[in-house]
């Protein structure tokens, strides 16, 4: 019962998606067309975020931490 | 009056922004039109007897981001397809010229056409249906199907019957084959035939013709009428008649295309204003008046204002009061166009003028059409007799084009009677009285599913906001699947993201009809998303209406 109200949903979803861009009004071949270009796409940016937002997420973390950590410092040699 | 402004500034809402300027304005501010209302000695101070509401709610922002986003796609897709078309990896549809001609100067301009080839093309399918009964409250399609994304139909033979018809211009149901309703019609018809064969001024002019003006001037409370044979002809003949050059012709932005093209022919200087929008005419008075003609500054022979009653793609109906007091003011001259509103608005179907209580002497020239209300064909122009005399001799329309035909001069006969209660029955007011209730009734259930409607309350022509341009298609197709028949419109009928679907609301739909027609919009409505509104209407009317002028 719920994988069936769930594939329902998804079905619903994959409608609103198909109006919204227009997709309904399209012959199949164009259909594939835009769809595989919407999944290159994605995919791009999926596999893009995979191998470079780790080092991001890393060096701006370090960049933060330096910051908050001289200071750190700075107050602990003011007290001493 | 503290307290609409109160409930305008304070809550909620979209603001009908010239709904509120017109309150702060037109009664403090301006002191030239206070004067105005002074003078026309209404009792409370104000120009109109009784609620005016009107609704224009704007979309949230992402509609419009969406709706954009969808005209992206489809443009793209076209620029594709016609790529295609011109490398010949596709077959080409539409008109193109022979291969001898190709070096000439080019008959067929491609980019025009754009929008047609590429986006009109593919839901092509939801209009120019045929219909083969009497367009009543319901009526018979005939399927058809296409082969090729419609670029051609066929027919497969069937009929679908009983549609629920939502889109007609029936508005009193006068649009009926009853052969008792039909028997005088028929008798006019044995004894005059179908064709006239001549215009007004030659051998056109029957005896119907005569009592019928006579009546349409009863009617109205005027002096005198004029019919013609075609009521866009009417507008598009008449006003090259009363207006040339050197006059001045103020226009609605959303006027009709017979307005449009009448205004054009007469060859006067055309000036804008905004729709529904008496500061924005008031000010193009006042220039036209200061500066008169454009290079020799002279005073301008005529001004005219060209309005319409109810303006059909918006269901507003025009500020009337304000119209002819500014109109007074300044000493221009007004034409409206009734072609909606006759018949359908009003305590007994008189217009908008009777709407708003005022006497047609204040209209200088009152046009309306017999397509509408009264289930004919034709058109009329109404005023003093002078004006009718004066068209009688120099219209376009009199001088060559066929006068009405008898058997539809007798059915307008028919149903004017019938409002006006001469007929022995009171019928006429029945079917008025009828027409006002399923409006208010239609109405008031989709604002309270939350759709977005535009136009005033009393309005019998209902647009349904779609926006996207992928609704359109699907919800007319999805509304044909459930037997109802409606007309959605999109650019560039309308502006390019206010795509809509059309109601117009019939005296002759039942309790049930508009039941079973309302269930399959909040189902659909559910279902493509179409519920925008952020204000549905609850148990508590007078916390969220919008403007009230009192």
């Amino acid at each position: 019962m719920d994988i069936k109200s769930m594939k329902n949903y998804l079905y619903w979803l994959y409608c609103q998606f198909e109006l919204i861009t227009c997709s309904y009004l399209m012959e199949p071949w164009e259909k594939l067309l835009f769809y595989s270009f919407n999944i290159a796409l994605l995919v791009t940016v999926l596999y893009t975020a995979y191998i470079f937002l780790p080092g991001h997420i890393s060096s701006a973390l370090q960049f933060f931490w330096q910051l908050f950590g001289s200071q750190h410092e700075n107050t602990v040699s003011v007290l001493k | 009056m503290a307290n609409p402004s109160a409930v305008c500034n304070g809550h909620l809402h979209h603001h009908h922004q010239k709904q509120n300027n017109l309150l702060k304005s037109g009664i403090y501010k301006k002191n030239g039109i206070t004067k105005g209302m002074k003078k026309n000695g209404v009792s409370n101070g104000t120009l109109y007897k009784k609620t005016f509401i009107e609704h224009f709610e704007q979309a949230p922002m992402y509609v419009a981001v969406l709706t954009f986003l969808g005209f992206g796609v489809g443009t793209i897709f076209g620029y594709l397809r016609d790529f295609m078309r011109a490398c010949g990896l596709e077959k080409r549809n539409l008109a193109a010229e022979r291969e001898e001609q190709k070096d000439f100067v080019p008959l067929y301009q491609d980019f025009e056409n754009f929008y047609t080839r590429n986006l009109y093309m593919r839901i092509r399918d939801n209009w120019n249906r045929p219909i083969c009964s009497v367009p009543g409250p319901q009526f018979d399609l005939m399927e058809r199907v296409t082969d090729d994304y419609n670029w051609t139909f066929r027919f497969t033979g069937r009929t679908i019957k009983n549609v629920i018809n939502m889109g007609s211009y029936n508005y009193l149901g006068f649009a009926e084959t009853d052969v008792n309703a039909l028997k005088t019609v028929s008798i006019e018809l044995q004894k005059y035939g179908t064709g006239v064969c001549s215009t007004r001024q030659e051998m056109g002019t029957l005896d119907k013709h005569v009592e019928l003006e006579k009546l349409v001037a009863k009617f109205l409370g005027v002096e005198d009428a004029m019919v013609f044979g075609m009521g866009f002809a009417t507008n598009s003949m008449n006003i090259p008649a009363l207006v040339g050059k050197g006059c001045l012709i103020l226009s609605d932005e959303l006027n009709h295309t017979s307005l449009v093209l009448g205004a054009r022919l007469s060859g006067a200087t055309i000036r804008i204003f905004k729709h529904n929008n008496m500061q924005n005419l008031e000010k193009l008075l006042r220039e036209a008046i200061i500066y008169g003609q454009p290079r020799s500054r002279r005073a301008w022979r005529k001004i005219i204002i060209l309005v319409e009653g109810i303006y059909s793609m918006e269901g507003s109906i025009v500020h009337l009061p304000e119209l002819v007091s500014l109109k007074k003011k300044y000493k221009a001259y007004l034409y409206l166009d009734e072609a909606h509103s006759i018949g359908a608005v009003g305590a007994t179907g008189r217009g908008v003028v009777e709407y708003f209580g005022m006497s047609p002497d204040d209209v200088d020239v009152l046009m309306g059409t017999f397509t509408k209300s009264f289930g004919a064909a034709g058109g009329y122009i109404a005023g003093k007799k002078d004006l009718v005399d004066f068209l009688r001799t120099h219209s376009h329309s009199a001088v060559y084009a066929t006068s009405m035909c008898p058997p539809v001069a007798e059915q307008i006969i028919r149903a004017m009677k019938c409002l006006m209660g001469l007929d022995g029955t009171t019928q006429g007011l029945q079917r008025v009285r009828q027409l006002g209730k399923n409006t208010r009734y239609f109405r008031r259930r989709l604002h309270e599913m939350g759709f977005i409607i535009y136009g005033n309350d009393d309005s019998p022509v209902v647009p349904l906001l779609l926006y996207m341009p992928g609704k359109i298609g699907v919800f007319s197709r999805l509304m044909l699947q459930k037997n109802i028949g409606v007309v959605v419109v999109g650019f560039p009928a309308t502006p390019i993201t206010e795509s809509r679907a059309r109601f117009c609301v019939s005296a002759a739909h039942t309790r049930e009809m508009l039941d079973t027609v309302l269930n399959a919009l909040d189902e659909l409505g559910d279902f493509l998303l179409l519920k925008y509104s952020r204000y549905s209407k609850s148990a508590h009317p007078e916390l969220y209406e919008e403007t009230r002028l009192e």
